[in-house]
């Protein structure tokens, strides 16, 4: 049975497109068929993250419009067997986003995948609401910061009322990820602790993805960090949100604080 | 700078502990408001109708503020009357 999974946040720069290319990369090497779709629509970013920039030929809003089919459109990941790319337009005008045209694109989805991911714009305008209309499941992605915690907040209120499952009276299954997790910064009260976070929104915890050089490498070179370096804690972090989304029970690592310089130095001197 | 300074003295409190009270007050508010017609929107509509009866107004002059307190909230009608108002209402009778 297919599932549709909304990555969304309200706030920009969060770190949905991240998440978005690192579960998508993660559910395909657990052997499920994976499409990822980018609905930010004339600021499309998802194929650069996925390394796919330069393969774009048609994008979504030529599959909603009629121009082409959706197999012409789709991108296969040249690592990932089971890893595909559906592009946002960079030209078009986000209305061009009917309701019936994504509705129909959606279905069509459904029934070639085991997961759609679907990767929302920040705002909660057109874009957003697209992206999670047709929604089973929700990824919310929140900081550990007030402004992105009160847009969350906002966005789990539009997932309880204006997709189609909440119409229907059911529910869309929601999850928080808190990335950009500095436990240093936790430890010394600056930062919202996840406690607080999740009492806040009571939504449930799907991970936490802690602050790493490693996110921003991985975009530097257009690939997944759950597969640019693998070993890395934010990739196994996504790793194991990813085996919850399938419903594993796996343990939640809360990253650790980082001991001091000398710890800090010794860790480098080994790696 | 100062900022520091200010840490040091107050005991370096945290602020995590403040970021997460605003939210709480914040969000319970939001929340509330969720689904509901944009109440100062409604006002502002009505009052120019009723008040427009009588005064001819520039729709644009009227402003309608809601400022909420921990005990009382306090709303604010501001709307400016052209002052020839009465003269050209003598014209016309």
């Amino acid at each position: 049975m297919a599932k549709v999974l909304v990555v969304t946040s309200g706030k920009g720069g969060v770190g949905k497109t991240t998440t978005t290319a690192a579960l998508g990369a993660a559910l395909a090497q657990r052997g499920d068929k994976v499409v990822v779709v980018d609905f930010d629509v004339g600021l499309r970013n998802l194929d650069l993250v996925m390394g796919a920039e330069r393969r774009v030929v048609f994008d979504l809003i030529n599959v909603v419009q009629g121009v082409a089919k959706l197999p012409q459109a789709l991108i296969k990941d040249k690592r990932l067997e089971n890893l595909w790319l559906l592009p946002a337009s960079q030209t078009r005008d986000k209305d061009a986003l009917t309701e019936e045209g994504v509705g129909k694109v959606i279905a069509d989805l459904r029934s070639r995948f085991d997961w759609v991911i679907c990767d929302s714009p920040a705002g909660i305008e057109r874009g957003a609401s697209m992206a999670m209309r047709f929604a089973d499941e929700a990824v919310i992605v929140t900081n550990p910061e007030v402004s992105s915690v009160r847009d969350s907040d906002r966005i789990i209120g539009m997932l309880d009322s204006k997709t189609v499952r909440a119409e229907k009276g059911e529910r869309v299954e929601k999850h928080i990820l808190i990335t950009r997790y500095d436990p240093s910064r936790a430890a010394r009260g600056e930062m919202l602790t996840i406690d607080d976070i999740l009492e806040i929104l009571a939504t449930p915890l799907l991970g936490i993805i802690p602050e790493s050089q490693d996110v921003l490498r991985a975009s530097n070179v257009g690939t997944p960090v759950t597969l640019s370096n693998a070993d890395g804690a934010p990739a196994r972090a996504y790793t194991d949100a990813a085996r919850r989304l399938c419903g594993e029970t796996v343990p939640m690592q809360v990253p650790a604080e980082r001991k001091g310089f000398m710890d800090r130095l010794l860790r480098r001197r080994a790696a | 700078m100062s900022m520091g300074l200010l840490r040091l003295l107050r005991g370096n409190k945290a602020s995590a502990p403040v970021a997460r009270e605003r939210l709480q007050i914040l969000l319970a508010h939001e929340r509330g408001m969720r689904g509901q017609p944009d109440l100062l929107g409604v006002l502002r509509e009505e009052i120019l109708a009723v008040v427009s009866k009588h005064v001819t107004l520039d729709p644009t002059k009227v402003i309608v503020r809601l400022e909420r307190g921990d005990e009382v909230s306090t709303l604010e009608v501001d709307i400016e009357v052209p002052n020839d108002f009465e003269r050209k209402k003598a014209a016309v009778a």
